[in-house]
């Protein structure tokens, strides 16, 4: 079983104030602290659980700097075997064809079973190009995956749909999945890993390398244009409940919900 | 042609509605490009739901054949790309569901169409076709322009448009199957029902719902205490569920469950459009984050700005006071 597994090194925003650069283009990101993209870091539980139970290897795809190499060792760290990195300021990363037409070129004349992707990276949150990525490489895919069962040449799994509904389907391999939070509890880096991943194999590579012509994947190949980012006006009417510490908020919440009959 | 392609979404019997809040979507853009408003409905049986679609005054193209009996991206991307092929639509339209992310994105690289995804917004100015999406879970707004091509593809974000009262009228049409023979490479096998838990979160008249913010496991007894002074269930966000402090049929969004109880306390949660959509028919909602930034407070009416590890356990005391 060989297996490729898609990973982005993305920025926490969650309690991030954000800012847009000058250019109005880009989102200032000098500020945050970034880490594997959570789907991401089931896909790559589930690579080493299929590996485990089938055998075969791991490779680790990222298109991304140099100090995501940390977040690729720790992958390593985990159980995958080797790495590719991809680096080249001439891929048009907002456009998700673009990013899954570059890991295609770095996947396509190898052999493989399986690629894994998250289902969705939480930074630009395209849902995309996992399932663009199969149709590049001519692959069957399904996305939002939650349960994946290895048979012989097929992949059985579970799409999660709305409201929990489960769709089961089966794929003929070599396929791409998409990999949904929550289908399994992502382990750990044991000590061991941490140093073993230290002598694992981890390739940069750019567009020359993979045999992709810059203009098959650069903002002239893309067919949209980022025109502008910018921060939403905030609609909200909530009433703020002020205080000088976190105590006297609380207090004054807890007689609002009294006295307006709420609880 | 300027028509504006939908492809309607219907799932166990019954049109989603993405598939009226696509038709509201699209009637301004279609006006704009000088076209009409078509909507592809492929599936097996589907006569009522055909109806039902062209009451919003459309043409429905039915495409109905056992072959296409339950979703299958694969089907559904030849049985569009053939109606693509045949109409020539300036946009076509997709939910950013389930099912259509699963089939968009494939579908935009097999006939080398400009494609956004979870589009929130759509205009045409100066002629050129523009969308606006998020980034950042909400935080960041962006304007996309189509570069001019024959046909574009948006995959549309769920309750981002709201559907119209359908104004009688419309047609429908059966169009052919392109697809002959069923495939092998993809073969769907069967629904499984989401589980049932001891409580159904759906009735609960209050609810205590606690994210990722919470941080811990161990830190789980502070919302159970609270839930607990003001007879409240406990549900959470998807990372809540995720982590393994809540059971799968406690989670609020699209993937979980959609609530409506009195009061919604929402604990830690940053409001992911994904999960918004659970609650936001909440009467009440109190938001307590230590991020001012943070969405959920878009559709709160009462906000905490602070650190919930002390909030909470205050709130705890002072309602226990309060109504004992
Ligand atoms: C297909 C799909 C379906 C999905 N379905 C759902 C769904 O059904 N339901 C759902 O919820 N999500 C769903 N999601 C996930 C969703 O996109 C978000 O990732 C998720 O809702 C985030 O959960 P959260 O708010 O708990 O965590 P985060 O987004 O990480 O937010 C944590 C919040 O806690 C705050 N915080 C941190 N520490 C403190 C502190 N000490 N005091 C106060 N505040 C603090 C932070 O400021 C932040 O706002 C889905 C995603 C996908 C791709
Ligand atoms: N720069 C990247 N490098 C490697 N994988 C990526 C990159 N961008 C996106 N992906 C993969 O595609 C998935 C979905 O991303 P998106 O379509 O942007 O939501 C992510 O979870 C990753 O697995």
């Amino acid at each position: 079983m060989k297996t490729f597994v898609c990973i982005k090194y993305v920025p926490d925003t969650s309690e991030a104030v954000v800012k847009i650069n000058a250019g109005g283009t880009a989102v200032d990101s000098s500020r945050f602290s970034f880490d594997i993209n959570d789907a991401d870091n089931y896909a790559v539980e589930e690579a080493v659980l299929i590996k485990e139970k089938c055998g075969g290897t791991v490779t680790v795809l990222s298109i991304g700097p140099k100090e995501s190499e940390v977040m690729i060792r720790m992958a390593l760290a985990k159980g995958c075997d080797d790495a590719i990195r991809i680096e080249d300021e001439r891929i048009a990363l907002y456009d998700p064809l673009m990013v899954a037409k570059t890991l295609a070129g770095a996947i396509k004349g190898q052999e493989f079973d399986l690629v894994l992707t998250g289902c969705m990276a939480s930074d630009d949150g395209q849902m995309a190009t996992g399932v663009a990525l199969a149709e590049y490489l001519g692959v069957p895919h399904a996305a939002m995956v939650k349960k994946v069962e290895m048979l012989d040449g097929k992949v059985k799994v579970q799409r999660e749909l709305e409201g929990g509904l489960m769709e089961v389907l089966e794929l003929e391999l070599p396929a791409v999945l998409t990999i949904q939070t929550g289908i399994n509890e992502p382990r750990y880096a044991p000590i061991r890993g941490i140093r073993a991943a230290q002598k694992k194999e981890l390739k940069l590579v750019n567009l020359d390398d993979l045999g992709l012509a810059a203009s098959e994947v650069d903002s002239s190949a893309s067919k949209i244009v980022l025109e502008k980012l910018y921060i939403p006006e905030v609609a909200s009417t909530a009433e703020v409940i002020e205080g000088s510490d976190a105590d006297e908020k609380a207090e004054k919440l807890a007689s609002i919900l009294v006295k307006g009959g709420l609880v | 042609m300027g028509n504006v392609l939908i492809l309607a979404e219907h799932r166990q019997g019954a049109v989603r509605d993405i598939t009226f809040e696509m038709l509201a979507a699209a009637s301004g853009v279609a006006r704009d490009l000088g076209g009409e408003v078509v909507v592809l409905l492929p599936g097996s049986g589907l006569d009522d739901l055909a109806a039902q679609i062209a009451a919003y005054g459309v043409k429905v193209l039915v495409v109905d054949d056992p072959l296409l009996a339950n979703f299958n991206a694969e089907k559904y991307q030849l049985v569009l790309g053939a109606a693509i092929d045949a109409y020539k639509p300036s946009l076509v339209m997709v939910g950013h569901t389930a099912q259509g992310v699963d089939l968009a994105p494939a579908l935009a690289v097999e006939k080398d169409l400009p494609f956004v995804a979870d589009v929130i917004g759509l205009a045409v100015e100066g002629g050129v076709l523009k969308a606006t999406r998020q980034l950042y879970s909400g935080k960041v707004n962006a304007q996309v322009a189509f570069k001019p091509a024959e046909t574009c593809l948006v995959t549309v974000r769920e309750a981002a448009f709201e559907a119209l009262e359908p104004p009688g009228g419309g047609a429908v049409e059966k169009i052919e199957c392109p697809l002959k023979e069923d495939i092998a490479y993809r073969q769907f096998v069967e629904y499984i029902e989401a589980e049932v838990g001891d409580v159904d979160i759906t009735q609960s008249e209050i609810l205590v719902a606690v994210g990722r913010g919470l941080r811990e496991e161990k830190n789980m007894p502070l919302v159970e205490e609270l839930a607990a002074v003001i007879k409240a269930d406990l549900c959470g966000s998807r990372a809540a569920v995720d982590a393994g402090w809540l059971p799968h049929d406690r989670q609020v969004g699209t993937s979980g469950k959609t609530v409506k109880p009195k009061l919604y306390l929402a604990v830690g949660i940053s409001g992911a459009f994904q999960h918004v959509a659970g609650m936001k028919g909440a009467k009440a909602v109190v938001a307590i984050n230590k991020d001012p930034d943070a969405p959920i407070f878009n559709v709160a009416h009462y906000a905490i700005v602070d650190d919930l590890l002390k909030v909470v356990p205050k709130l705890t005391e002072k309602l226990k006071e309060l109504k004992g």
